[in-house]
């Protein structure tokens, strides 16, 4: 990548942080705390993501 | 009596708001994504250079940064929304290009693009039809993202082809996480502006598709 191009991405990708910083600050400070069951309901469609993205890959091996 | 009528009409009120906004948002979604697929096919056709796609993807952040929140209360937000997602389609094109040259790339573009729409289906469908609160996830969804960001502006310089395989990996299970998010804000009244909601779920369906055609690309390459 031209050294340009890599100055501006590296710049925008600080600025992004800066302006993400607040708000991830903000969510995990304030953000509603899981309850019982909450994490295992979110992990299920997760695991499935993970396992269709390794079939998706040996279809392509 | 009076007050359960109250009661009732206040939450059919909230339904019909909650059911105008995903309503709204998947239609401008879908209007979004076409109009995207199109400057994608336009950039394919002028077959523009591949730093197209950095230069497009910076500038249409830009505007989602500054100008975005400044419209989206207005329909001036629907040519900004427009203007974003055509300039990421538009450098989309560009990469597209790239890996429909390479050995199977036809393959792993398609796959990328079918894959892509079979996990925002099915997690949306899934956020949508469980109606649970998954608001609880978004202290874990933005303490990623600025960890990914770190590892992103960390490989601008080193390259190292294992840790863009890395990111790409977490980028899929954060913008994953991050559909069953925005999906749940949009139900439970999290989310009431659909412009916003919009441009949330357009930008993890561009990442996980990018992030697709990155791991399938390294997989599927001949070397």
């Amino acid at each position: 990548m031209n050294i340009w191009l890599q100055i501006a991405s590296a710049a925008f990708v600080g600025l992004l942080l800066f302006f993400l910083y607040p708000a991830a600050k903000h969510w995990m400070q304030n953000g509603p705390k899981a309850k019982k069951g909450d994490w295992q309901a979110a992990a299920i469609p997760l695991l499935l993501v993970v396992g269709f993205v390794i079939l998706l890959i040996a279809m392509v091996r | 009596m009076n007050t359960l009528d109250r009661a009732v009409g206040r939450s059919t009120e909230t339904t019909f708001a909650t059911n105008k906004v995903i309503k709204n948002t998947y239609l401008l979604l879908s209007a979004t994504l076409v109009f995207s697929g199109m400057m994608a096919l336009l950039s394919l056709y002028l077959a523009v250079p591949v730093w197209t796609y950095t230069v497009s993807v910076i500038v249409a952040m830009l505007m989602g940064i500054f100008v975005l929140p400044r419209t989206a209360d207005s329909s001036a937000g629907l040519g900004v929304i427009f203007a974003i997602t055509g300039l990421m389609g538009f450098g989309l094109g560009a990469v597209i290009s790239m890996y429909l040259n390479m050995p199977n790339g036809p393959q792993t573009v398609g796959l990328a693009l079918g894959g892509t729409g079979v996990i925002f289906l099915g997690l949306s469908g899934y956020a949508l039809s469980s109606r649970r609160d998954f608001s609880f996830m978004g202290g874990f969804i933005f303490a990623g993202m600025l960890v990914m960001m770190v590892a992103v502006l960390a490989n601008i310089f080193l390259q190292i082809p294992a840790l863009q395989l890395a990111i790409a990996s977490g980028f899929i299970l954060l913008m994953s996480g991050f559909i069953l998010f925005q999906t749940s804000q949009m139900v439970h009244g999290g989310e009431t502006n659909y412009i916003h909601a919009t441009y949330g779920l357009y930008l993890s369906i561009f990442n996980i598709f990018i992030s697709l055609l990155q791991i399938l690309g390294i997989f599927g390459g001949d070397d």
